[in-house]
């Protein structure tokens, strides 16, 4: 055992406690702008979690999968962005 | 029985760290009151988060390649993360979303137009209000 697979213990709960504290936002969220930040949030809180993933299974490949999410969730709030500023409601 | 090394070691505090910063951006999405403290919360802490659990990463396997990507990783990061916050600040802003009863400034107050878009370099405000702010 070594002392980084001791902190999984507590790295692993804190960030999907941090993911549970987000969905709460996304369905509390009183406007579409609050939602698409949760939404940009959660992939962000997601792609921590792949990084803890690559040292937590000793797998160097989630760290691509961290990148490629955060191209992607950058892209998705772009647009989200672009719709809420177009539509005039 | 706990073995550690020193590369172990920097490993972990920087996971507790950076999870540390995940856990105050998600705990400050849900308990601020607008959507621009939200944003203010979450798009700093998180981002600080974010690359320090990726320098972890580097940290623990050690290997040139992996470290650049981690690096570059950052570096995108770094630079999307204030494009998209500024991006869906404007567009709640042209939304007209509502601030908090609290808020004490407002410098496009009565300088924006919703129906246009358009912004106005002078805000159609009474004249006591403009000398005072007009001094600067």
């Amino acid at each position: 055992m070594t002392l980084t697979t001791l902190a999984m213990y507590i790295v692993l709960p804190m960030l999907s406690i941090a993911v549970i504290f987000v969905l709460l936002r996304l369905i509390r969220g009183p406007k579409m702008p609050d939602r698409v930040v949760a939404l940009d949030l959660m992939a962000t809180v997601g792609m921590g979690g792949m990084a803890v993933y690559a040292i937590a299974t000793e797998q160097a490949v989630f760290l691509d999968v961290a990148t490629v999410l955060a191209l992607i969730s950058f892209l998705g709030t772009t647009a989200f962005a672009y719709y809420l500023q177009r539509r005039p409601e | 029985m706990i073995t550690t090394n020193l590369g172990d070691m920097v490993t972990a505090i920087l996971l507790l760290i950076g999870t540390f910063f995940m856990f105050v951006g998600a705990l400050g999405l849900l308990r601020m009151p607008d959507l621009f403290m939200r944003m203010s919360a979450t798009a700093k802490a998180v981002t600080m988060g974010v690359s320090t659990l990726l320098i972890a990463v580097a940290v623990h396997f050690n290997e040139l390649g992996l470290g650049t990507r981690a690096l570059a990783t950052i570096a995108f990061v770094f630079i999307t993360t204030p494009i998209a916050a500024h991006m869906i600040g404007r567009a709640g802003y042209a939304r007209q979303v509502k601030l908090w009863e609290g808020t004490i400034v407002d410098e496009l107050r009565g300088r924006y137009d919703p129906e246009t878009g358009e912004l106005l370099s002078r805000p159609p405000v009474p004249a006591e209000t403009a000398a005072s702010e007009g001094t600067d």
